[in-house]
């Protein structure tokens, strides 16, 4: 689950990071009040901030053809001026897709006086089943065209799970960034605030592009988290329910969200045939088959090992809200789970649904004799495919015919 | 012969007594897996099905039975837990198939078992078969869910991330009337006990292995791991698949490890590891049993 970047600055709040003072609000009066507050407290300028799951929102266009998701302004009229912008229409980033997002909140935050970025991630390093920290002196910019052109500016520190991040690796981290002085300890104690909210919320990942080397009003020397992202294990959320309530509907696709409350898992694509498969791999072997012979899969969904008739019926209702969707294919590898059970649903589906698209079902596994003899005696045109190859063939050339 | 389990193996459940490891353990005995304890805190001294015993904890279970391998099917929240039981028990090999596992308790059960001669597989994986001679391979070690009918005894290793893409091979292969020496699902989690590589090390050295169909899907690097110590090691023909060419990048696909981040894990990286590594690359999932038979 993705968090928005206010909401990822508090749980590192929480555990002691430094980030800019600032509040969320949802209305252009809400923010020009916490740009007021904030000018009263001292801060010379006010960072307007488009709150969306995506990155690239400085650059990003609205839809109403106002530039820039992310504005820097002297004066509370002026922070009133830019909210009014930028709520409740759609940004465009080069990471949101044409479709874009629609911006129903923003951070008021104060824009500090920055003299150097960095940038810091904490993520698990699959190859050794152990978190890394990696930062690099280039800052505010894309960390993976650093990677590509300027390796030598990155530095990784692998983490033991097992005693966390100690001072000293913190240390080599800030001395590798070229901080001198007082901003080693205080780079020491923010990362490991950085660190332990990474583990203490189960991210999988926890990004501070930039972390930024500030002068403050009093011309002190600071470490500030001025931009946060962070995602946390889907696995895990049964055990943070304060996270739990951070979900935010109106980043997720209407029908991920209705087949989430199916157990079904969907993920929507852009093609014209939808497919209905038990498994993870078998869902992804199907999409890439379907392509494989010429079409274009329009999603991906796995009903899971255990599938029932209900799930069946609900998957078809799901599948076919997508108006791209000019056709099915259905392929399960029943191992345990019964083949009847799901001619049985996809028969109860069709008719529910009054499906008129054309419909490819490749049963293949346990009891798959009657299975196949439940679909040929339902009446319904149902076109069958043998081998997974020869259903997607006969789906993609149904479509073309359509 | 075989790898990792034997007809033989003496196998405890853990969670027996739970829907989900109910059936499975049933299954398990009707195809004629040495199905020899259970394990669920607070039914100590009770049988499953009139005939498996049950202990309250997995190192009772093991000293009474001889047990060497256990099944895990508690629910995630207790999976970690469950893990390091077994490998306090001294198990040779823990399967662990609970799907959901939060991934941070797996970097810590990793971290904990460094050491240990505990063998971990999976988890969020179908487990293992070893298929016997019997009808529909009757007789066979099953740890798991896998479908025991679909397999039969041959000399071919199948090494998987994804559960029904492993039956879906293994079906290829038996409707071919080519056999398996041992099937192993590894699961579809970022990080799990054993990798392409650890499974494909020991088909090599296992003298009824002839070839090996090894599945892969997009996520990680374990594919290129295995596919670059092939290419310099590996003396048996290896036919693969990689599944995702079609995922978009930074989604989840079904499996929590199945996500292409930052531009690392594509089908496409992993498909030139594996022509670089003389690897046969199946076309189409349809077509994985054949492309191996080719090369044998």
């Amino acid at each position: 689950m993705n968090l928005q970047e206010y909401q990822a600055k508090e749980l590192l709040v929480q555990h002691g990071v430094a980030v800019p003072a600032g509040d969320v609000c949802t209305t252009p009066e809400a923010g020009a009040d916490i740009a007021r507050q904030l000018l009263a407290a001292g801060e010379k300028l006010i960072a307007v901030k488009s709150q969306i799951h995506a990155g690239g929102r400085g650059k990003g266009t609205f839809k109403n053809g106002y530039q820039g998701g992310v504005k820097i302004c002297k004066t509370a009229e002026d922070v009133r001026e830019k909210a009014a912008a930028m709520l409740g229409n759609v940004l465009v980033t080069k990471q949101t897709g044409p479709e874009g997002r629609p911006v129903s909140k923003l951070l008021i935050t104060g824009a500090p006086n920055i003299k150097k970025e960095f940038y810091l991630a904490v993520l698990l390093d699959r190859k050794s089943s152990r978190p890394i920290m990696i930062a690099s002196t280039e800052g505010g910019v894309d960390i993976e065209e650093v990677a590509a052109k300027t390796p030598d500016r990155i530095v990784k520190e692998p983490i033991d799970p097992a005693i966390g991040l100690m001072p000293y690796q913190a240390r080599k981290i800030a001395a590798a960034l070229g901080l001198k002085g007082d901003l080693i300890g205080q780079a020491a104690k923010m990362l490991a605030g950085i660190y332990k909210t990474w583990w203490e919320c189960d991210a999988s990942l926890l990004e501070i592009n930039p972390l930024c080397f500030i002068l403050t009003n009093e011309n002190k020397e600071a470490l500030l988290a001025v931009d946060a992202k962070l995602s946390v294990d889907d696995n895990a959320l049964y055990r943070h329910p304060d996270i739990q309530d951070m979900r935010d509907l109106a980043e997720e696709a209407p029908l991920e969200i209705e087949a989430s409350k199916h157990s079904l898992n969907y993920i929507k694509l852009d093609g014209a045939i939808a497919c209905l498969v038990n498994g993870a791999g078998l869902a992804m072997a199907t999409m890439d088959i379907i392509q494989h012979f010429g079409g274009r899969p329009a999603n991906f969904l796995d009903v899971g090992g255990g599938a029932s008739k209900e799930q069946v019926t609900a998957a078809f209702r799901i599948i076919l809200q997508d108006p791209n969707v000019k056709g099915i294919l259905v392929n399960i590898f029943g191992g345990i789970m019964d083949c009847n059970i799901i001619a049985a649903g996809i028969v109860a589906a069709v008719k529910e649904t009054g499906l008129k698209l054309p419909l490819v079902v490749r049963l293949e596994g346990n009891n798959v004799k009657a299975g196949n003899k439940t679909l040929a005696e339902s009446g319904l045109t149902i076109i069958r495919g043998g081998s997974m190859a020869d259903a997607a063939q006969k789906v993609v050339q149904a479509v073309s015919g359509t | 012969m075989s790898i990792l389990v034997t007809p033989k193996t003496r196998v405890l459940i853990q969670g027996i007594t739970g829907s989900f490891g109910a059936r499975h353990t049933q299954l398990s005995l009707a195809y004629g897996t040495q199905v020899v304890a259970g394990v669920t805190p607070g039914k100590g001294g009770q049988f499953f099905e009139n005939k498996v015993p049950i202990f309250d904890t997995a190192a009772e279970a093991a000293k009474e039975t001889g047990a060497t391998a256990s099944a895990i099917f508690v629910p995630p929240a207790f999976a970690a837990d469950a893990i390091l039981e077994g490998v306090d028990a001294g198990l040779d090999l823990v399967v662990c198939i609970t799907e959901g596992i939060p991934v941070n308790d797996m970097v810590k059960v990793k971290r904990a078992m460094e050491g240990r001669k505990t063998r971990l597989i999976g988890p969020n994986c179908p487990g293992i078969v070893t298929p016997e001679a019997g009808k529909d391979s009757h007789g066979g070690c099953r740890i798991g869910i896998s479908p025991g009918y679909i397999h039969k005894q041959g000399d071919i290793g199948v090494v998987s991330r994804s559960g029904t893409l492993t039956y879906e091979a293994v079906w290829q292969l038996t409707c071919r009337g080519v056999g398996q020496s041992t099937c192993v699902g590894i699961g579809g989690d970022p990080v799990n006990g054993t990798s392409h590589l650890d499974v494909i090390k020991m088909f090599n050295a296992d003298p009824a292995t002839r070839g090996i169909i090894m599945i892969g899907e997009i996520g990680g690097s374990t594919e290129e791991e295995a596919a670059a110590w092939i290419k310099q090691h590996c003396k048996k023909p290896v036919a693969g698949f990689i599944a995702g060419a079609t995922a978009p990048p930074g989604r989840r696909m079904g499996h929590a490890g199945a996500i292409i981040s930052g531009g690392k894990g594509t089908a496409s990286a992993k498909i030139a590891a594996f022509r670089d590594a003389g690897i046969g690359v199946a076309p189409t999932p349809s077509e994985m049993a054949d492309t191996l038979l080719k090369m044998l």
